[in-house]
């Protein structure tokens, strides 16, 4: 399945110690996804979607998907270009987002 | 103790960035190079298919598609670069404040000190290849040895994606069976002066007797003899040394061909604003202003510089003195396709200087403050938000040509001085 590299809006929460974790993610026709938990925070590279940043593990809906925070100041994720599942981000089951070089 | 350090080179940095980016271009062969409707038409970086179908980095753009038909040409995004520089240079700095940048895609790392917190040089170099790997997207190559120049050769020696310790037990069979012409600061003419006494590899190089190299290269023979020996003894600057700045310059190859003042005004202009701002950022005023042409068939070119009787960082004297240049000589020749302007022979801005009875002095308080003002206003609303009046008489050349700050400027090795440790040979 292809995957794609999709900016989104995201809400977040900033601690007093200056941790950011994102809350939720609107998708561009307005649909929200709640983060259930931000369960890993890491820098990491997406050589699915190509991008690097701060990637965040993140619970929706059930599934566990990547969400990126790039160093330009936008999030993004991995998308898959069919949209059939609940969220259109990358296939729970794949959690390997790693391709190695 | 010997010191620890690593040299660690991004792998073709531009391309990789770009194909991190673009996973559709994967397995294709692609480079990145300026917009041919610029006339910036190079290759400023390949990936390795294109390498390997003979792509070389400057050749022209059109040059490369007949090597490589189904090449692809990425243009250049270099704010991009520099992001990936800033975050590969934010990793080194957990294991060391001892690393100086080489350009925007190499580093030296001094990890003496580390050494023994991090584990051995071999840990730190898998440590730090398998982090930009991960955090990045991109591969390095690292040369590990006890001096800047082994390291370099190292990281040169074996890539992509590898790590080469430089050893005192393996350097003989590693650095000194290659040609002379690989170390540093050997270049055409050195190469070929050693090349007349049958120098050939840096081997040769390092058993001729120093004397003799001085005789003919002067200290540099003596600097030379030493890097082939691995006595270099240059450190690594910590991150925050900046060399002092010895001139401001800005060049730009025009958007189209410059065929009349009108046209060299704006540029000169332009380039003169930007030289003003950085002198400005520093510090300082200059007291010699270069100007400099290359025809459009690149074959005349044309610099000279002049020293003025006052210190200024005022860009309309700047830009004054640059087209009194470009009259004396240039004037009424054939059409110009690159600009440099260039302030040299830098004074601190604060200096006394002595007043002059016959210069108007409020007007020329008047014009600092002026720049002082549009910079301000830039700064806030952007480049485009005001501009001199002649920039409108071509908006099409003004419009299109830009004078960029943030270019990355080559580094010398010697840009701190001498520090190699050459003295001992009492030359």
């Amino acid at each position: 399945m292809d995957v794609v590299k999709k900016y989104v809006e995201v809400a977040a929460d900033f601690s007093p110690d200056g941790v950011m974790i994102p809350l939720w993610i609107t998708w561009d026709n307005g649909h929200r996804y709640r983060i259930d938990k931000v369960t890993d925070y890491r820098r990491a590279a997406s050589l699915k979607a190509g991008g690097a940043g701060i990637r965040y593990t993140c619970q929706i809906g059930g599934g566990q998907h990547f969400l990126f925070y790039e160093e330009n100041y936008k999030w993004f994720v991995e998308a898959k270009v069919q949209k059939d599942s609940a969220f259109p981000g990358i296939d729970p089951d794949d959690t390997d987002s790693e391709r190695e070089v | 103790m010997r010191r620890v350090i690593l040299h660690v080179d991004m792998n073709s940095c531009y391309a990789s960035i770009e194909l991190l980016h673009r996973p559709q271009l994967r397995g294709r062969p692609m480079a990145v190079g300026g917009d041919p409707e610029s006339r910036h038409g190079i290759v400023l970086a390949k990936d390795q298919l294109a390498k390997k179908a003979g792509v070389k980095t400057g050749m022209a753009l059109w040059e490369a598609r007949r090597l490589c038909p189904e090449i692809v040409f990425v243009p250049p995004n270099l704010e991009l670069y520099m992001r990936f520089s800033k975050m590969a240079h934010a990793i080194y700095g957990e294991y060391t404040e001892q690393q100086e940048a080489f350009g925007i895609d190499e580093s030296w790392l001094d990890v003496t000190a580390s050494s023994g917190c991090c584990g051995s040089s071999n840990d730190i170099a898998q440590d730090i290849s398998r982090r930009i790997k991960k955090e990045l997207g991109v591969t390095v190559s690292i040369g590990v040895s006890w001096n800047k120049i082994f390291a370099k050769f190292g990281s040169d020696y074996r890539k992509p994606d590898a790590i080469t310790q430089i050893t005192p037990s393996n350097y003989r069979t590693i650095i000194w069976p290659q040609p002379v012409g690989n170390l540093l600061y050997v270049g055409r003419a050195t190469e070929r002066k050693l090349y007349e006494h049958g120098i050939l590899t840096i081997g040769q190089l390092a058993q001729t007797d120093p004397a003799f190299l001085g005789g003919l290269l002067g200290k540099m023979g003596v600097i030379l003899h030493m890097f082939a020996n691995g006595e270099d003894q240059t450190p690594v600057s910590r991150e925050s040394f900046q060399a002092p700045i010895k001139s401001v310059g800005n060049g730009i190859t025009a958007p189209r061909d410059l065929v009349s003042d009108q046209d060299v005004k704006i540029i000169v202009e332009m380039l003169s604003e930007s030289v003003s701002k950085r002198m400005r950022a520093s510090q300082l005023k200059c007291t010699v202003v270069e100007f400099f042409a290359l025809s459009s068939d690149m074959e005349y070119s044309y610099g000279r510089q002049h020293k003025i009787k006052r210190p200024t960082n005022i860009s309309s004297e700047i830009a004054r003195e640059a087209l009194d240049l470009y009259y004396a000589g240039w004037y009424g020749q054939r059409p110009i396709r690159h600009i440099g302007v260039r302030a040299s022979g830098l004074v601190d801005a604060l200096c006394p200087e002595q007043m002059d009875l016959c210069v108007n002095e409020v007007r020329r308080r008047k014009l600092d403050q002026m720049d002082v003002t549009m910079e301000s206003i830039r700064s806030r609303f952007g480049y485009g938000s005001v501009r001199k009046g002649m920039m409108l008489t071509d908006t099409d050349l003004s419009g299109r040509a830009e004078v960029k700050d943030h270019e990355v400027h080559p580094h010398g090795y010697f840009e701190a001085g001498n520090r190699t440790g050459v003295e001992k040979y009492a030359v």
